[in-house]
């Protein structure tokens, strides 16, 4: 079995945002804490194209190399979770991440930033599995219940698919050869033009 | 370091369940929100929300104690119809699950989907009845309310006549609500009854049932796996109708299927398309019959098709000549080589399909316009097959229900219509006297004329009373689930609300009508629940019934619509009558009499074998069904198709398994094959309207006929297979002149039996028709809107002439006659955002929506913005020619072209630059408020239907 991947198909993301707001549904996610967006490229001109983003739970995960206190692990599957009674807000991990995944709870200056929050793969954190203090600091854990991440399993158009890394690949592929042009995936043509 | 190891058994399993059916630096619009910061209501959010972790939990894991049940209820937000799985624990929804066995959302849900658990937090609504006392909203009793509000009507009705009371009704019911209400609304005496539909799709129910029978999608979301080419018109499927884009980018990927998007914006649809043809807004007709016209030009037609079933080619044909490339391009802006493109790909790919909605109904000109695109399918031959059709996606999640449930001025429930023959059907149906009902009215004239339209309510309150053709003016309004603020023309609509004598709003949020006047006293507020706490079936925009679950108990002191029906009946003196044969349990009729009722009345549309158990059993069953065909594969429901999509005919036992696709004529009726309607006559103009050589497959008359009646039985000698109890229903029903007696007016469901046992369709065979000539255009023509950019094409395809019509004067010529071009350059025109609904009343009180969607703006040009120097994210003032403005944020973007501006619909509580957040019921106001697009928006009605204009006006831009 390999990791646990996010991918999300640009051919078929129509920016719905059903994975944010699943997402907020699952977790009880307040308000200006976004774990998952969308984003769009070339906002209302050809070439309009869309993803959602979260915590994409890199195999060598730059937050948790730059994390002052460790409070960052993963999981036997993959999945990139951290400890919030741990964490201090220091706001590394944001700037280490590619991808904006961090998130932060209050928005006052000088250290208050609050615990770090982040996708979580919907696996939770340390505590024991699908209890009411891991419900509290980090949403469900649906992992744990044998279930895959909720946007991926709302998704509108089955853009974003979440699970087995090699199994998200195999309908991946699939479904570019049925497409029988390109790969949908974001700068394919400049990669392979001519 | 800490690792933790997770067991997930299943979860390989999970994720190709979840794809089981289907295969496996700019600034955005987003980025461009995000920047606007928090509104008052956000920030107020954020300042109390308990931050540090995940938030407080009214809705915590399924942790111990008290069994984790699934209830299974349907999206309340738009017609697609996704299955909402919620998890109950002791009576609390905690959770929201996918619903992958549903055939037509397989788990998928749009940001409003999958954020409707909120309705069970429910912070923002409406908690307890209320009354506006001195300008402020004070708690009363729901016993006060019923009686103050219910002498006061009685008031009202005793002075000015029952049609002075206006009760609009909504999309939101369920079919038994919807129902139930038509029926109140005759029992109170007046057809000034009507809902939402009237501003959606009433011209496309208008348009494609004059065209060959029923005013409905024709095929289905699913359907659409089959296509070979999409074709949407006036549709962004994308934000409006984001899960049926499962089912089209489905087709467009493994069929390779061309994905043509006509809309004046490059929608986010238009983003996912093949081609987008941006189109001058409101050329609908002129763009189709550009189209047609290479068609013709190339002989591209399906002449077999036509020749068997389509009648009235040749009068559009004459029309369609003088729609050259030149004159397209000239009229609509679409170059001549893209239609030749499209005409091209039209012709080359089949069976494809037609998509519309509002971009395409919601026009002066929308008659026309429906009928174009249908006559385009059928001169295509694509009509009546799989992977073909008119699918007309709808607006609501039950627009089309309660559109079949006559919440209608034009008609009691099934579309029978007013006349006296459509009284005394429902009379018997409802077991009760045709003279009691009669007594009910003013006189039989108001009870066999069409009411006010919802969309010109408010000209039923300001006209004078002289122009009005009812005894008085509207003097109370009762708002039943229908937001004030997608009505055009706001300012006018304010000035209503104020001179009311009685404002009733019942809905579970306050909504803009609670703010919108200035009104002091004489309105109370009703909290009425929303469809996750009641039972019922609600229909889907492919006709599929399905029936939902109570998730949890109505929230605070709300109540289930039906409920307040009766209360409000009982204090009228009229609750025996509406309940007659309807179980009352307290004061709540009981849900599955009131569709059994339904069964027993709606003969002409097949609402008739839709029993609540059958409904119930395809719920539980969901998993059997095909997500193509939609057709059960073994199991209890083997053979019939999901949701029973009507017409279901006959009567439950006889198990019609309902008809997937309109018109399809390839399969038995029994199996859900059918020919065209014969509804208008059997002749015109020396030709035949009914069918040649083609005849639904199996049928025992091998050609065109007219609908079936007892007279036509007994000349087949087919009446001897009726039952005896059959025959004695009938003989009751037809007194003296039993042959004509017919299939939707026999109660007993014999004569529909007996002619589909004989493989016959029981409404007919005929051709469907080009030409509605009963309508003021009969070939649909081009007519410039009221408010056009081009005074040239003005007068060369002007509109029509002022008339008087649905008890109003209706104004054409006159409003077209007058100038704006000059002061007001800027095409408007509005739509949907994909994380609001309607007015948005609901949607903005949704956190998890709201978030995403923070303030109301408008969508200009570059070009046009440079010309009025707004830069992007400058406040402007948008003028409309009726002195309507708006003030809200620019965005500048080339989504539109140049010379067009849109603002979305969903806004309110901002009213010509005042925010009127401090109106609302303490606690009750949305998280977001905003300008309505439609104080801006301007005059203009269908002919046909009283649509209102939405989609072409004109506006200027200024810098606030």
């Amino acid at each position: 079995m390999a990791r646990m991947k996010f991918l999300c198909d640009s051919e078929r993301c129509i920016e719905c945002n059903a994975c944010v707001t699943a997402c907020k549904n699952e977790h009880e996610v307040p308000w200006g804490v976004n774990r998952r967006r969308v984003v769009t490229i070339n906002d209302g001109k050809p070439g309009e194209r869309s993803l959602s983003v979260a915590c994409m739970h890199c195999s060598d995960a730059p937050c948790m190399a730059v994390c002052p206190v460790d409070c960052f692990y993963q999981t036997a599957d993959g999945v990139v979770l951290h400890n919030k009674d741990l964490c201090i807000g220091c706001g590394y991990c944001f700037y280490a991440c590619p991808f904006g995944a961090p998130q932060y709870p209050k928005e006052s200056n000088f250290g208050g930033r609050g615990k770090m929050d982040k996708c979580t793969f919907c696996a939770g954190g340390p505590e024991e599995d699908n209890t009411q203090a891991e419900f509290e600091k980090y949403g469900r854990n649906r992992l744990a219940e044998g279930k895959l991440p909720l946007c991926a399993e709302m998704c509108s158009t089955k853009a974003l698919l979440a699970g087995d890394g090699d199994q998200v690949s195999s309908i991946y592929r699939e479904r570019v050869a049925a497409r029988g042009f390109g790969a949908g995936a974001p700068g394919f043509d400049a990669a392979y033009k001519g | 370091m800490l690792i933790k190891k997770v067991e997930g058994a299943s979860k390989s399993r999970r994720l190709s369940e979840s794809l089981a059916g289907v295969v496996g630096g700019a600034m955005d619009r987003r980025t461009f929100l995000r920047r606007s910061g928090l509104t008052a209501g956000g920030a107020a959010l954020v300042a109390s929300g308990a931050l540090a972790t995940v938030q407080k939990s009214e809705a915590a894991p399924a942790v111990a104690g008290g069994a984790v049940e699934i209830r299974k209820n349907i999206c309340t937000h738009c017609s697609v119809g996704c299955t909402v799985n919620a998890e109950v624990q002791n009576g609390v929804w905690i959770g929201q699950e996918p619903a992958f066995d549903s055939p037509i959302n397989l788990g998928s849900h749009c940001a409003k989907g999958a954020a409707v658990r909120e309705h069970a937090h429910g912070e923002r609504r409406l908690k307890y009845p209320m009354k506006l006392v001195n300008g402020k909203y004070q708690r009363i009793s729901w016993e006060q309310a019923i009686n103050e509000v219910g002498d006061k009507l009685l008031d009202i009705r005793e002075k000015s006549g029952p049609d002075s009371v206006y009760w609009l009704g909504s999309a939101k019911f369920s079919n038994e609500q919807a129902y139930l209400l038509r029926k109140f609304a005759a029992l109170w005496g007046t057809n000034n009854i009507d809902h939402q539909a009237r501003i959606c799709h009433s011209t496309t129910v208008a348009g494609v049932a004059q065209t060959w029978g029923y005013g409905a999608m024709t095929n289905s979301y699913n359907d659409i796996h089959n296509s070979k080419l999409i074709f949407l018109i006036g549709s962004n499927a994308a934000e409006a109708h984001p899960v049926a884009m499962l089912h089209m980018l489905k087709a467009k990927e493994e069929n390779n299927a061309p994905f043509i998007v006509c809309d004046p914006r490059f929608t986010r649809t238009a983003a996912r398309a093949t081609e987008h043809v941006r189109m001058r807004s409101g050329t609908d007709v002129p763009l189709i019959w550009g189209i047609l016209w290479h068609i013709f030009e190339n002989g591209w037609e399906d002449k077999d098709f036509i020749a068997k079933r389509v009648w009235g080619v040749e009068q559009i044909k004459a029309e369609v000549a003088k729609w050259n490339p030149e004159e397209t391009e000239r009229v609509t802006g679409v170059p001549g080589e893209q239609l030749r493109r499209v005409a091209y790909l039209l012709a080359h790919h089949k069976p494809g399909t037609v998509v519309w909605c509002m971009g395409g109904t919601q026009h002066t000109v929308g008659n026309n316009n429906t009928r174009a695109y249908c006559i385009m399918q059928l001169v295509l031959g694509n009509m009546g097959v799989a992977g073909g059709g008119t699918n007309i996606f709808r607006g609501h999640d039950n627009v089309q229900g309660a559109t079949d449930m006559g919440l209608d001025v034009t008609s009691l429930p099934a579309y029978y219509g007013l006349t006296e023959a459509a009284w005394k059907h429902w009379a018997g149906v409802w077991d009760l006297e045709y003279d009691y009902l009669l007594s009910r009215f003013g006189d039989k004239k108001l009870m066999e004329e069409k009411g006010i339209p919802v969309s010109r309510w408010f000209d039923g309150v300001l006209e004078a009373k002289e122009n009005v053709d009812q005894p008085d003016t509207v003097k109370a309004m009762i708002y039943w689930g229908h937001a004030p603020n997608s009505q055009t023309r706001q300012p006018d609509l304010k000035k209503a609300m104020e001179k009311l004598d009685l404002l009733v709003i019942v809905d579970p949020f306050p909504t803009v009508s609670a703010v919108l006047h200035d009104r002091q006293d004489g309105v109370y507020l009703l909290p009425a629940t929303t469809q996750f706490e009641t039972d019922g079936s609600r229909t889907a925009s492919n006709r599929s019934l399905q029936w939902g679950q109570k998730v949890v108990e109505p929230l605070f002191e709300s109540k289930v619509d039906h409920e307040i029906m009766y209360l409000m009946a009982k204090k009228f003196g009229f609750a025996e009558q509406l309940c007659k044969n309807i179980k009352v349990e307290g004061n709540i009729p009981v849900v599955e009499d009131i569709l059994r009722e339904i069964n027993r009345g709606a003969w002409t549309i097949g609402y008739t074998g839709q029993s609540p158990e059958r409904l119930k059993l395809h719920m539980e069953y969901q998993h059997t069904f095909d997500k193509t065909t939609l057709k059960a594969n073994g199991g209890p429901c083997d053979g019939d198709y999901y949701g029973l999509p009507w017409p279901c005919w006959g009567t439950a036992e006889m198990k019609h398994p309902g008809t997937p696709n309109l018109y399809d004529n390839s399969k038995p009726v029994a199996e859900g094959g059918l020919a065209f309607r014969a509804l208008f006559g059997n002749e015109r103009d020396g030709e035949t309207l009914l069918a040649e050589g083609a005849w639904p497959k199996g049928s025992e008359i091998q050609d065109g006929h007219p609908a079936v009646t007892m007279g036509m039985l007994k000349k087949l000698g087919w009446d001897s297979d009726l039952t005896a109890e059959e025959r004695a229903t009938i003989e009751k029903i037809g007194g003296g002149n039993v042959d004509a007696v017919a299939w939707h007016t026999d109660t007993s469901g014999g004569i529909q039996r007996v002619a589909i046992k004989h493989g016959v369709s029981p409404f007919g065979n005929a051709k469907a028709r080009c030409v509605a000539w009963n309508f003021p255009d009969g070939v649909p023509l081009h007519r410039e809107p009221l408010y056009s950019p081009d005074r040239e094409l003005v007068a060369k395809y002007p509109t029509w002439d002022d008339k008087q019509d649905f008890r109003l004067p209706m104004l054409y010529k006159s409003v077209q006659d007058q100038d704006f071009s000059k002061d007001f350059p800027i095409i408007l025109t509005s739509g949907r955002l994909v994380e609001y609904e309607g007015g948005g009343d609901e949607t903005r009180s949704n956190p998890w929506l709201a978030e995403l969607q923070q303030e109301m703006f408008c969508e200009v040009n570059p070009a046009d913005a440079n010309n009025a120097n707004v830069r992007n994210g400058d406040m402007i003032w948008v003028h409309g020619p009726e002195g309507g403005k708006v003030k809200v944020k620019a965005l500048v973007t080339e989504r539109v072209g140049r010379g067009v501006a849109f603002m979305p619909f969903h806004f309110g509580g901002h009213f010509q630059g005042n925010d009127l957040r401090s109106k609302y019921p303490q606690g009750s106001d949305p998280y977001v408020l905003g300008e309505s697009t439609n104080t801006a928006q301007t005059y203009g009605y269908d002919p046909v239907t009283a649509m209102q204009e939405t989609k072409t006006t004109l506006c200027r831009i200024e810098k606030a």
